[in-house]
């Protein structure tokens, strides 16, 4: 079961023969991903590593039956993949690009709406199902099969959660990183749906971060949705009180977006903080036992 | 990235949004050759840094003879301006802007930002101008209009009414603001600006609408094609390791405490820096090696580290995923042997190739304190600091 990627997942890569592209594919397929094809305009009808590459993806698709999508396209040109991919209906686009343009990604989040796919990420290190299916960046052996979903905005803060509950032998449903963009495809509140639907989902970790009001949202809807215990952390306690700017978000929302806040609202929410990050694996344990 | 308001006003005016005429200048003198150049006798003198509340810090001057222009730039020009987003030690002011006054008959504030939670645009006025606008969010968030630009739309005659007309405007008047919304639209979407902020938005006696103030920041993933924003760039405005940082691809935030960081990830890093302060200590700096990090750019982010004088102990934070950790020891080892380090080095590594990375840290005779896992390693860098203070 798990949720969004599993054995039957067929993965292709937009930007499959550049150097990062190229590497974490055979990383993805070594651990056991059905990867079968990519996509580079120009290298049409060529085999790289033994993976066929077409030049677009509505005839990757066409041809290898792909339901995932997996972006590794310079930022200029990412959004414009990843519309390439909505207007292919690849079900699950997962796009690993840093630094894509805001405006871009407004455009995106126009393109999806109603459309037959969802976009994880940008600027994540992407999905795993431990033992089934990896799609992105993230050091696949640190992970185990096992009954706890986890969510986060950032990357390495994942593993770090991620490995401390290996170390317990508490295994992982799915991780799904979302995401560190201010726009991006999936927020918290719909990982959480599908966690809360997968029976072999137990529990939750959602890492949080401050800036936005993603968690501050998320908690609400855990409040009133979720049967299932979350735990969650916020980084950023201790950064200097940010930019202004980047309290816009807030203003809109009359919502304070600092991590104070943010604990502050996922505690009234029945959500179990960690206030340090290494707690995060402590914390699971105990809500399990519950 | 951001810019002054003399350089935001010149792009306004690409736009054909309506502002006060003036000039930028460098010296008393060239202030008042820019005086002259305008018409009327009153004339506004304003300080140019890259911070707001520069009115209340002393950085803007009505001036009402040419002896006055001169005078006041005077007192502008070199000084150490200090205002609540400077911080305590202030920003030197190296040019000033000379604008003619104007008659005001309102004050009012528009302002462009992303909506995070929507994806969307959203255009924000209020009728009170001139306060900070987070002062107005909290008080009185009623008397802040929005308006959501949907992108396959873009700015309609509806946002401009639904805008104009809830700031009280009719006539004339509301035509114009209507005008000066869709411009600043077109501004922030055309130039991949990140905010747009004008405050305040005056109409002035004889019926214009005009911008008083203007700021703009611009999104940095976006500069790769706007080179004439790029261009408009001041680094004497921007912190000298931050950029020498950058261009190492490394992000450094300078902090007041005295625990140097060198993590993996910004979301790791901020975390690092959280239990920091969970155990009682003040890290230094933020600092996200990134993942590409190699021997060179761990050494320089060393270098960065160290010119801190306040830094007390070093505390280095890698869960090496696609990094990997013998990589890590490596740039570790050689930067604290050609550089003498002198403060305590705490490091904890883990993920790929954790145990070459260790076994390469034991061996290199260096005075390392290893750490198992991140609250031991946020630990043993509190106690660090703590004994070398």
């Amino acid at each position: 079961m798990a949720i969004l990627i599993n054995r039957n997942t067929r993965l292709i890569t937009v930007g499959l023969t550049g150097k990062q592209g190229s590497f974490h594919t055979l990383q993805s397929r070594d651990y056991g991903t059905n990867v079968v094809g990519g996509v580079t305009p120009g290298k049409g009808g060529t085999v790289h590593e033994g993976i066929p590459v077409f030049n677009t993806t509505f005839e990757a698709v066409k041809e290898t039956g792909a339901n995932a999508a997996m972006i590794f396209v310079p930022p200029p040109f990412a959004a414009d993949s990843i519309i390439e991919c909505i207007d292919a209906e690849v079900p699950l686009i997962i796009a690993i690009t840093e630094g894509i343009p805001v405006a871009d990604m407004i455009k995106v989040k126009g393109a999806l709406k109603g459309s037959k796919s969802r976009l994880i990420g940008p600027n994540c290190p992407g999905v795993i199902t431990p033992g089934e299916c990896k799609i992105g960046i993230m050091p696949g052996h640190i992970h185990m099969p096992g009954n706890v979903g986890v969510i986060s905005r950032s990357g390495t803060l994942t593993y770090e959660a991620v490995y401390q509950l290996t170390q317990r032998e508490i295994g992982q449903s799915t991780c799904v990183g979302i995401g560190g963009d201010p726009v991006n495809g999936t927020n918290f509140i719909e990982v959480l749906e599908l966690f809360e639907k997968d029976p072999e989902t137990k529990a939750v970790i959602m890492i949080g971060e401050i800036g936005g009001t993603a968690e501050t949202e998320a908690a609400r809807w855990i409040k009133t949705h979720m049967t299932k215990p979350v735990v969650s952390f916020i980084a950023g306690a201790a950064a200097p009180k940010g930019k202004r700017m980047g309290h816009a978000g807030a203003i809109i929302s009359g919502d304070d977006d600092s991590a104070e806040a943010k604990f502050k609202i996922l505690q009234e929410c029945g959500v179990t903080i960690a206030r340090s990050p290494a707690e995060l694996g402590q914390k699971i344990a105990e809500v399990l036992k519950k | 990235m951001n810019v002054h308001e003399y350089q935001a006003k010149e792009l306004m005016r690409q736009f054909n949004i309506a502002v006060l005429k003036g000039g930028v200048a460098d010296t008393p003198a060239e202030a008042v050759e820019v005086a002259k150049s305008l018409a009327g006798n009153v004339w506004v003198v304003k300080a140019q840094i890259h911070a707001g509340g520069r009115g209340k810090g002393g950085g803007v001057k009505l001036a009402r003879s040419l002896e006055e222009v001169e005078k006041y730039a005077k007192e502008i020009l070199g000084m150490q301006l200090i205002t609540h987003q400077t911080g305590p030690e202030g920003k030197k002011v190296l040019k000033v802007l000379v604008e003619q006054g104007c008659d005001i008959d309102h004050e009012y504030y528009c302002g462009i930002v992303l909506d995070r939670s929507v994806g969307k645009i959203a255009m924000m006025v209020s009728t009170e101008g001139g306060m900070e606008i987070e002062t107005v969010a909290h008080n009185s968030p009623e008397k802040i209009i929005k308006a959501h630009i949907d992108p396959a739309t873009g700015f309609t005659s509806a946002h401009g009414r639904k805008l104009g007309y809830a700031l009280g405007l009719k006539g004339e008047t509301l035509k114009k603001a209507m005008a000066f919304f869709e411009g600043l639209y077109k501004l922030y979407t055309e130039k991949d600006c990140s905010i747009a902020e004008i405050n305040p938005l005056v109409t002035t006696k004889s019926g214009e609408v005009l911008a008083l103030d203007g700021k703009l920041n611009f999104d940095d993933n976006a500069l790769f094609r706007h080179p004439e924003i790029e261009a408009m760039r001041d680094v004497t405005e921007e912190s000298a390791q931050e950029l020498e940082a950058g261009k190492y691809g490394l992000s450094y935030i300078s902090l007041d405490g005295n625990i140097g960081c060198l993590v993996n990830g910004a979301g790791l890093a901020m975390a690092t820096l959280d239990i920091l302060q969970l155990f009682g200590g003040t890290p230094a700096n933020f600092l996200d090696v990134g993942g590409g990090a190699t021997k060179e750019t761990v050494q320089k982010a060393f270098s960065i580290i160290l010119q801190d004088k306040n830094v007390k102990a070093i505390l280095v934070n890698i869960f090496g995923g696609i990094m990997k950790c013998d990589i890590i020891a490596n740039g570790v080892v050689d930067a604290a042997k050609e550089m003498n380090l002198s403060v305590p080095l705490v490091v904890r590594l883990e993920g790929t190739n954790v145990a070459l990375g260790k076994k390469i840290l034991s061996e290199s005779g260096l005075k390392i304190t290893p750490a198992n896992d991140l609250a031991d390693a946020a630990q043993k860098a509190v106690a660090a600091a703590k004994g070398a203070n």
